[in-house]
């Protein structure tokens, strides 16, 4: 479209950029006052009020979180299940994909059927609670991922994407001798790539940010990720019930050192989340529009 | 199934009618797409049965099958408690509020962003507004935690720098729902724009160009081409949106709830959790439960209708 050079044309422009202007400050301000935070000192923090940038840095918030091994284990187990969690998901939802994709395949609307009616209606959090209980995988890092293997709606994503690869390619590999497995790996997936990236994406977020199956699933604190920890630490000790919750001979945690558990925990998706971003509108799009 | 792809040639040339020859032509496939209803079925379509146990009194040593029947009781108990009803409410009000104030938000500023023309600013706010969408909902409440608490949280800070009283907003009644939605709104609506952003770039700029010609402004272009473009995608989202009446977001509710805000912030799926896991009262909450799982078909299948009479194509 050509830029709208009229009188009213600019005024709208110019009103526009400013409103998305206060929305994206409105929207970042947040995580620079939290990030800003933790760097500085907790007297700086309540002399200033609200910190862009520190001018006495410190790092006394990040030496307190880290003089204990806690966090470090809780990131452990967040990393592990994250990788572990996102290896697997990716493995069985392709091969689900793949194999609803082909058009050739006896049974495949009852197969969406079944799981598209999974995204209507559901057991809830008491029957499942109990199969995962029955299997014996309480206490266990398996509790928080093999009951989310699958997201039907990025499974659904995958499966549409899959289709729209010509089916020539895929005709022309199984004249060449090619298995099923063969044509899945050497070919639809190598040509998925913004899919794959944006659904590994999708899942390794969500296993980073594994919180109600932990607090579900996990009795003992020692196998707690990150999440579970963070809420321990700002979002009880925020509350009046603090005494009640943590050892009471303990102070509540200053501002700074709650920042910097909020900045630990926020890391790793900050620092993968540019390299995918440019990928996942792309990628989901694709499978949304054409579903 | 895999074992018999080894057997001789003979059983695999036994005649067979044309499904069973293309079942078998395509085992592969089946093998791959077997993992994936293995979990469908068990952690998906095996609670599901599980439900029986809101029509039981049941006992974990005695199993699903093993446990005594009760009928209705537990659905009884639900509606003669003055809780249920405050619970209800509570829960419907927090879902007025998302098709009230969330709803139309991601269609605005998809809509304003639509509008800008220089390509690095789209994508440079874009790519901002989709962040939170990845945060969980214990590191927003956390960074609202430690920006609204009264004892030096910012907002707090520069009202009492303004004159003003300080507000507890954490842990008062009245500002729990005004806080719930500002998250929600806060978390989720850049990334609600993905998809009315793409659904506005598949109009046929001709149609643009026309109205143009015709001494239509930006706000008439708006309306009367940009609108009516995307209202089969808006009229799907608001279906789905329907259809998830109930689910507030249990991670987003329980991590705000404190004893001070229960009376407005309890809500089902809180309900349940501490029923039903904290309570052990299995059978009572997978009713409570069930209860809402119904609400939530009934309404999805009821938009899904009215969409269809109003000609649109719905969801199924």
């Amino acid at each position: 479209m050509v830029e709208d050079r009229t009188i009213g044309g600019r005024t709208f422009a110019a009103v526009n950029y400013t409103l998305l202007a206060v929305i994206a400050l409105v929207t970042v301000l947040p995580f620079i006052h939290v990030v800003a935070g933790s760097f500085t000192t907790n007297a700086e923090l309540a002399a200033k009020k609200f910190v862009l940038i520190p001018t006495v840095w410190s790092w006394e918030a990040y030496r307190f979180i880290f003089s204990t091994n806690t966090i470090f284990r809780a990131m452990g187990v967040s990393i592990g299940i994250t990788a572990a969690g996102t290896l697997f998901s990716m493995l069985v939802t392709s091969l689900m994909a793949y194999g609803l994709s082909r058009k050739d395949l006896d049974g495949r609307r009852l197969l969406m059927f079944l799981v598209v009616f999974t995204m209507l209606f559901n057991g809830g959090l008491i029957p499942t609670f109990l199969v995962v209980k029955n299997l014996g995988l309480v206490d266990s890092y398996a509790a928080l991922i093999l009951p989310s293997t699958i997201t039907a709606f990025n499974m659904i994503i995958l499966r549409n994407f899959f289709q729209n690869i010509p089916e020539g390619l895929e005709e022309s590999a199984k004249i060449d001798g090619a298995s099923d497995f063969g044509i899945l790996f050497r070919i639809v997936l190598p040509l998925s790539m913004p899919a794959i990236a944006t659904i590994s994406l999708f899942y390794a977020v969500t296993y980073w940010n594994t919180y109600l199956s932990a607090i579900l699933y996990l009795n003992d604190s020692a196998m707690w990720p990150i999440q579970v920890l963070l809420r321990q630490i700002v979002v009880l000790a925020s509350g009046m019930d603090y005494s009640s919750t943590l050892d009471s001979a303990v102070p509540p945690p200053d501002q700074s050192v709650k920042m910097a558990v909020i900045v630990v925990a926020t890391l790793p998706i900050l620092l993968v989340y540019p390299f995918l971003q440019k990928h996942f509108a792309k990628g989901a799009l694709i499978g949304s529009i054409k579903g | 199934m895999e074992d018999t792809a080894v057997q001789p040639e003979a059983a695999i040339a036994r005649p067979r009618s044309g499904l069973g020859k293309r079942v078998w032509r395509n085992k592969w496939i089946y093998l791959m797409i077997l993992p994936g209803l293995i979990y469908f079925i068990i952690f998906k379509y095996v609670p599901m049965f599980g439900l029986v146990i809101a029509f039981e009194d049941y006992k974990p040593f005695k199993g699903v099958f093993g446990s005594d029947w009760v009928g209705l009781d537990h659905f009884r108990r639900l509606f003669t408690q003055p809780d249920f009803w405050n619970i209800l409410a509570n829960t419907l009000i927090l879902f007025g509020m998302n098709l009230v104030f969330y709803f139309p938000v991601p269609i605005l500023l998809a809509l304003m962003l639509n509008e800008v023309r220089v390509s690095f600013f789209k994508r440079f706010f874009q790519t901002l507004v989709y962040l939170p969408h990845f945060m969980s909902w214990v590191i927003i409440v956390s960074i609202s935690y430690v920006m609204l608490t009264m004892d030096g949280g910012v907002i707090n800070e520069l009202l009492e720098s303004l004159g003003m009283a300080k507000i507890n907003f954490l842990l008062s009644p009245e500002w729990f729902r005004p806080t719930y939605i500002i998250q929600v709104i806060w978390r989720e609506a850049g990334w609600g724009t993905i998809i009315y952003l793409a659904a506005i770039a598949s109009v046929d700029p001709q149609l643009y160009e026309a109205a143009r010609m015709d001494g239509a402004g930006r706000f008439r272009q708006i309306w009367h081409i940009t609108l009516p473009a995307i209202r089969s995608v808006i009229i799907v989202l608001l279906i789905l949106k329907i259809g998830d009446v109930l689910e507030l977001g249990f991670e987003h509710v329980y991590l705000l709830l404190n004893s001070m805000n229960r009376d407005v912030a309890e809500i089902i799926d809180t309900y349940v959790y501490t029923a039903g896991l904290r309570q052990m009262q299995f059978s009572y909450s997978s009713a409570v439960g069930l209860f809402k799982s119904v609400i939530g078909l009934i309404l999805v299948m009821a938009a899904n209708k009215l969409s269809k009479k109003f000609g649109e194509e719905g969801i199924y």
